[in-house]
C-alpha cells in the first residue's frame, strides 16, 4: 500500500476484566483512537482523569483523510506535549491560488500575525498525527488503550453506562461513569442512543488521491475551477510531509466511484495534472460523497460526543479534525470539574452549548465553500462563472470566491458562562474568545504567553495590582506582568488593550472569561462563579 | 436603508438602450451570462446586505 509509511500495528491484549467476567466501573471510557478520541485521552489525563480508550481497529488512519491542520487545534496540541512533534514533521504553508482554466485569478496569503508560537496552518498526513498520539498516550500512566474493541452496544443507568465490547475473545461488560463517542461520522454510539444527525448531502463525488513525486511545485494550495486538465469540474493540489501531494478531483454525481477508483483510470488524470513527465508513484485514492451533518444533543445522559460523530464536514476549509480537537478543549476541564464534584452537571451542558455554536459555523462555512465547488443549478453556476471570470480583473470579486475558508476558531460570543464587558475594549479579547498568543520572556529568558496557561483558570493582571482570590478548586492562577513575566515587545499589552491596565480571567481551555479595569476580589470571584455554572457561590 | 424604488437612472431610455443594445447579438446563454456579471458588478456598487437583502426581495 503506502510506500513512504509503514503502518504500525498495535497489540490487542486482553483485559483483566474480560478474562475474570468483573466488570470495573470506569471513570471515563473513550469510544475511538481517531484523533478526536485520541486528544481527549491526553487531555483527560492532563486534567488527571483516568481514562480508557477503545478501538474497533489496530492501526492508524488508513487512506486520504484530513491534511491541514490549523493554528489553535496545534496549540492545543502543544498544551499536550505532542504540537512540536507535528510541527516538526509537517509542512507550513501559507499561500493559496486559485485558477480558472489555466489562468491564475486569485492568490490569498493566509499572511499570519508574527509573535505566535504555533504557526497559521501545517499539513500532515492524518497517520502521523494519529501515531504520534498514540505514543504519547502509551506514555501517560492514565491511559488505557484498547485496541480490537468494538463496541456493540451500550445501556444507559442513572449513575453510569453499560457496554457491551467485542474482542477476539468474545464479548463482555464494561461500565463508566461517563463514555465519550469519537467514533467518528458512521459512530455506532450515535445509533445506539438514538440521537438525530441531520443535514446536508451534496450530489457530488470527489477522487481523493495521495501521490508521491518529486516535483518542484511549490508549497503552495492550488485550486482550479474548470481546468483544462479537468473540464467542467474542479482541482486540487497540496503538499504533505515525505514527498506525498494530496490531490483532489471534483467528479461529478453521475460518475461511478468504482469505475473511477482503478489505477488506469485515476493515472491519466494525475498525469494530466501535473505533466507527463513528471514521475509520481501512486499511494492511495478513494472517492467520496461529502456531507454536513451535526447531532442533535451533544449530551445524551451519561454519553457525550465529539469530533465527526458529533458533526460532519465537508473537507473544504479542513475544518473536521481541527474543530473537533476544540471539541475537547472544551469538554475535558468542564467534564473533570464535574466527575471531581467540583461543579454541577449544568457546566458540561454548556459544552453542547458552545461547541454546537460552533459546529454550525463550521457547518455553515463549510456548506458555503461546497456550495460554491458544487453548484445546486444552473443560476448558481453562472454566478460562480461570473464571480471568476470578474476575479482575474476586478478586485472586488476576489473575495467572492470561495474554494474553502480555511478553519478558524469560533469565539463564543453569546455564552453564559462569559462575564459581559463593562467599559470600553479595544482589540479581539472579547470575552468568550481563545486568548492570544505573544512572545513574553521569563526571568530574562524568552517564552511564549499560552504556555503560562496551563491547568486551571488564571487571572492575567497587566499593570493592574491584583491579589490572589480563592475560588476554592477554581481558584485562579495569578500571573502578573512585571512579576511572573515581561512583555519585552510589548505584544501582550497590545493584544489584551491593557493601556490603561487590564485583569483578565482565563479558562482552562484558554478562552476569556472576564475582563476588567480594576482588581475587585469579588467580582472575580462572580466571573468564575458564572463561568463555573455556579459551582462557587 | 438607502435603496430607492424611485426613479433615479439618470437617462432612463439611453440606459435601457445601452442594456439591450449590449445584449442584441448574444444568444440567451451569453446574455445570461454578462447578466449575471452585472448584478455582481452593481451588487459592488451598492454594498450595503440590508440594501442588498431588499433588492434580493423586491426582485423575486
Ligand atoms: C478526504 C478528506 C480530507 C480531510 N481533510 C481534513 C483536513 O485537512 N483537516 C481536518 O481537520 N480534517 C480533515 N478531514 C476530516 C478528518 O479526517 C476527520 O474530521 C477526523 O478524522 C475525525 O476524527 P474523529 O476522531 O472524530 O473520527 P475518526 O477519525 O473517524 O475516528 C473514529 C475511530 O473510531 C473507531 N470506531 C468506530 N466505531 C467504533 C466502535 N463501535 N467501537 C470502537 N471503535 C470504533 C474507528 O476505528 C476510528 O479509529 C478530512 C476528511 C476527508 C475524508
Amino acid at each position: 500500500m503506502l510506500n513512504t509509511y509503514d503502518f504500525p500495528e498495535f497489540a490487542y491484549v486482553q483485559s483483566e476484566e474480560q478474562k475474570t467476567g468483573n466488570p470495573v466501573r470506569h471513570t471515563v471510557i473513550v469510544v475511538g483512537a481517531g484523533p478526536v478520541g485520541l486528544t481527549a485521552a491526553l487531555d483527560f489525563a492532563a486534567q488527571g482523569l483516568n481514562v480508557v480508550v477503545l478501538d474497533d481497529n489496530n492501526t492508524v488512519s488508513v487512506g486520504s483523510r484530513a491534511v491541514c491542520y490549523a493554528k489553535r487545534p496545534l496549540e492545543i496540541w502543544d498544551r499536550l506535549g505532542v504540537g512540536a512533534r507535528m510541527i516538526d514533521k509537517g509542512v507550513g504553508w501559507k499561500l493559496g491560488r486559485v485558477f480558472l482554466r489555466d489562468e491564475e485569478v486569485y492568490t490569498f496569503d493566509l499572511l499570519p500575525e508574527d509573535g505566535h508560537k504555533i504557526p497559521a496552518f501545517i499539513n500532515l498526513q492524518q497517520y502521523y498525527l494519529e501515531e504520534y498520539m498514540v505514543e504519547a498516550c502509551e506514555k501517560s500512566p492514565h491511559i488505557d488503550l484498547r485496541w480490537k474493541h468494538k463496541v456493540v452496544s451500550l445501556h444507559q443507568h442513572d449513575d453510569h453506562v453499560e457496554l457491551a465490547v467485542e474482542t477476539p475473545d468474545g464479548i463482555f461488560t464494561m461500565e463508566a461513569g461517563w463514555l465519550l463517542a469519537c467514533d467518528g461520522a458512521n459512530s455506532d454510539v450515535r445509533r445506539m442512543v438514538g440521537a438525530e444527525f441531520t443535514g446536508q448531502f451534496f450530489q457530488d463525488r470527489f477522487l481523493i488521491a495521495d501521490i508521491v513525486m518529486k516535483a518542484d511545485f511549490p508549497t503552495e494550495r492550488w485550486f482550479w475551477f474548470d481546468p483544462d486538465f479537468h473540464r467542467g469540474q474542479s482541482a486540487l493540489l497540496h503538499k504533505q510531509s515525505d514527498d506525498v501531494w494530496r490531490l483532489d478531483f471534483q467528479l461529478g454525481w453521475d460518475s461511478d466511484p468504482e469505475v473511477e477508483k482503478r489505477p488506469e483510470n485515476i493515472i491519466p488524470r494525475v498525469k494530466a495534472m501535473i505533466g507527463d513527465d513528471v514521475e509520481f508513484e501512486l499511494e492511495w485514492a478513494s472517492v467520496y460523497q461529502f456531507a454536513c451533518r451535526r447531532i442533535d444533543q451533544f449530551r445524551h445522559g451519561r454519553v457525550l460526543f465529539a469530533g465527526d460523530a458529533a458533526h460532519q464536514v465537508s473537507p473544504f476549509g479542513a475544518r473536521g479534525a481541527n474543530t473537533g480537537v476544540q471539541d475537547i478543549d472544551n469538554l475535558s476541564w468542564k467534564l473533570a470539574a464535574v466527575v471531581k464534584g467540583d461543579a454541577p452537571l449544568a457546566l458540561l451542558d454548556t459544552y453542547h452549548g458552545e461547541r454546537a455554536y460552533a459546529a454550525d459555523d463550521n457547518l455553515l462555512n463549510s456548506t458555503r465553500s461546497t456550495d460554491f465547488i458544487t453548484p445546486k443549478n444552473g443560476a448558481s453556476k453562472r454566478f460562480r462563472n461570473a464571480v471568476l471570470s470578474l476575479a482575474k480583473t476586478a478586485p472586488f470579486a476576489r473575495p467572492l470566491v470561495n474554494s474553502g475558508r480555511l478553519s478558524t476558531p469560533t469565539p463564543y460570543l453569546d455564552s453564559p458562562l462569559n462575564t459581559p464587558d463593562d467599559g470600553e475594549w479595544n482589540g479581539k479579547m472579547r470575552p468568550g474568545t481563545c486568548a492570544a498568543d505573544a512572545p513574553i520572556s521569563v526571568d530574562g529568558r524568552p517564552g511564549w504567553f499560552l504556555d503560562l496557561l496551563t491547568g486551571g483558570f488564571a487571572l492575567l493582571a497587566l499593570g493592574v495590582a491584583a491579589e490572589p482570590v480563592d475560588a476554592g478548586a477554581f481558584s485562579p492562577k495569578l500571573i502578573a506582568l512585571g512579576t511572573d513575566f515581561d512583555d519585552p515587545d510589548g505584544l501582550v499589552s497590545t493584544r489584551y488593550d491593557a493601556g490603561g491596565g487590564a485583569l483578565y480571567l482565563i479558562r482552562p481551555d484558554q478562552h476569556v472569561a472576564a475582563r476588567w479595569r480594576n482588581f475587585d476580589a469579588e467580582a472575580v470571584k462572580a466571573a468564575i462563579s458564572r463561568a463555573t455554572a455556579g459551582a462557587i457561590r | 436603508m438607502s435603496l430607492t424604488f424611485e426613479p433615479n437612472i439618470e437617462s432612463p431610455d439611453d440606459f435601457y438602450e445601452l442594456l439591450t443594445d449590449a445584449q442584441r447579438d448574444l444568444s440567451d446563454e451569453d446574455a445570461n451570462d454578462m447578466n449575471a456579471r452585472l448584478v455582481l458588478i452593481l451588487a459592488n456598487q451598492v454594498g450595503s446586505l440590508a440594501d442588498l437583502k431588499m433588492a434580493i426581495e423586491a426582485a423575486k
